[in-house]
């Protein structure tokens, strides 16, 4: 069973991405990378990263979220994450990258953030 | 007597999961609660991969090797590599400002805040020795 699963869904011009499992060393990482190039080549560059349903994270996983934001900044984009989990959103705090993410609690404040 | 476990492991990237897997089986045979093994798990897994990656560089000739010890007041956790060892002061703060963008270099800042003690040891023979301890 895959590590992490990711459903995609539009709203408006945004492009959500509902991830489920875990984003670590290996697989995780990898299906989240790929995930996010695949938008970029489409042209979808307004994404909202849902992380409601990912149970663990590790330092690869942390340090894909911030090669995502990175990549989508680069063609003129914005990720931005949405339900963070107390654990992710601890992580986040130790790594001080709260300062470079915008974070969520409901989806419907994240989505009017991008306009 | 303390509680012993040891464990070899292959230089691949499964071995992290492995590792975490059998740092879970251990803490819970001892006693230990979800937020413990939590904490245990992502530095065994930080350190796991740290070893398979940057020490042994995925050579399948050389083994990670792994202990876990519990007193029944501390949890220790040790982690040999058999790559050339590093100076750990070396490492980049990943907090610093010029750093917080970079996409790798938490590994260490993770286990540092998970653990109450970190120590790392160039053995005298070659790999990087990383002992770890957290307090019941």
């Amino acid at each position: 069973m895959a590590d992490i699963t990711i459903s995609e869904r539009q709203a408006g011009d945004v492009t959500v991405l509902d991830m489920q499992g875990k984003v670590t060393i290996g697989e995780g990482s990898v299906t989240l990378r790929n995930a996010i190039r695949r938008l970029l080549g489409e042209g979808k560059n307004k994404i909202l990263l849902n992380l409601g349903s990912v149970g663990y994270i590790d330092s690869s996983g942390i340090g894909e979220l911030v090669s995502s934001f990175t990549a989508v900044k680069k063609e003129g984009g914005t990720l931005k994450l949405l339900n963070l989990t107390q654990k992710i959103q601890d992580l986040l705090a130790i790594t001080k990258l709260l300062t470079v993410f915008d974070t969520f609690d409901d989806e419907a404040s994240a989505l009017a953030s991008f306009n | 007597m303390p509680e012993i476990r040891e464990f070899s492991l292959a230089s691949r990237l499964e071995s992290v999961d492995e590792a975490a897997m059998l740092a879970d089986e251990f803490a819970k045979s001892v006693g230990l609660g979800d937020e413990f093994i939590y904490a245990v798990d992502l530095a065994v897994r930080e350190s796991v991969a740290n070893a398979v990656k940057h020490g042994n560089k995925f050579d399948d000739s050389k083994d990670v090797e792994l202990r876990f010890a519990d007193t029944g007041e501390v949890f220790e956790m040790t982690v040999r590599d058999h790559g050339m060892g590093f100076n750990v002061e070396e490492i980049p703060d990943p907090t610093d400002a010029e750093n917080l963008l970079k996409s790798n270099g938490r590994g260490i800042l993770f286990m540092n805040s998970f653990m109450d003690t970190v120590e790392w040891e160039n053995a005298p023979d070659g790999g990087l020795i990383v002992k770890m301890t957290k307090r019941h």
